[in-house]
């Protein structure tokens, strides 16, 4: 029987809860949500900063930790294509933290 | 003594942070759809501290009117806030991923409580500066 040897097979049976699309979608609005954020912070450094060297330096950390993000939610979803999902590893877990971390401090910067 | 043991098992979580394979090395693999609900918790706890950040950034832009002082410190505290609530997804992410290898109880955590507080306190204090006019 096919069904009992489910390595034979790329993709086992669908999940009907449906659990690796939800999580993708998860990623996709977080993603947004980071995307908001760093739009956010451009628009700090523009009113805070006149045009100059700094703000120059600034935009481009925001665009930095910006893609930071984007790639890191963007290999973890191709890493969710497989049948059998693998673990979100904790160093993708620890970036994204990292990046939050980051906008928050670059906008304190700004700030003060 | 609760302190040293408290600092001490706060230790050996961030530890756990920085080498997941240890994680790994315990209990078995839980089934691939509760990592997945644990993964997707996570980033709704990443979502609100972006949120919380995004918040922060909203406070400093679009409220010219307050008082510089009041303007620098709730920007500062939603910020803060939202690196706090970010670096504890994290925490929290580990913990749980841990607890079902092990078979245990999920972890509990009186973090969504005091936030919730930490809000409500924020935007009352929003509401009182408005009503009394303490703006510039």
């Amino acid at each position: 029987m096919a069904g009992s040897l489910p390595r034979e097979r790329p993709y086992p049976a669908r999940d009907p809860g449906l659990q690796p699309e939800r999580t993708r979608l998860a990623w996709r609005r977080t993603t947004l949500s980071c995307t908001l954020v760093a739009i956010l912070a451009g628009r700090q450094v523009v009113q805070h900063h006149g045009p100059g060297p700094m703000v120059v330096v600034a935009v481009a950390l925001v665009l930095l930790v910006w893609l930071a993000f984007l790639a890191a939610a963007h290999l973890r979803m191709r890493a969710m294509g497989t049948g059998r999902p693998p673990v979100l590893s904790a160093r993708t877990a620890l970036a994204l933290a990292g990046c939050v971390c980051a906008l928050a401090v670059l906008g304190a910067a700004i700030l003060l | 003594m609760i302190l040293t043991d408290r600092l001490r098992s706060i230790g050996a979580g961030v530890r756990l942070w920085f080498t997941p394979a240890r994680v790994r090395e315990e209990g078995t693999t839980p089934d691939y759809r509760f990592s997945l609900a644990n993964e997707r918790t996570f980033l709704a706890w990443l979502r609100t501290g972006l949120a919380l950040v995004g918040g922060g950034f909203a406070v400093d832009q679009f409220l010219p009117r307050l008082h510089d002082v009041l303007r620098v410190t709730f920007t500062v505290v939603l910020l803060v806030g939202g690196a706090l609530c970010a670096v504890r997804a994290v925490n929290h992410w580990v913990r749980c991923e841990r607890a079902m290898r092990r078979g245990e109880d999920l972890p509990a955590s009186r973090f969504p409580a005091v936030l919730a507080v930490a809000v409500g306190l924020l935007a009352a204090a929003m509401v009182v500066l408005v009503v009394i006019g303490w703006t510039r």
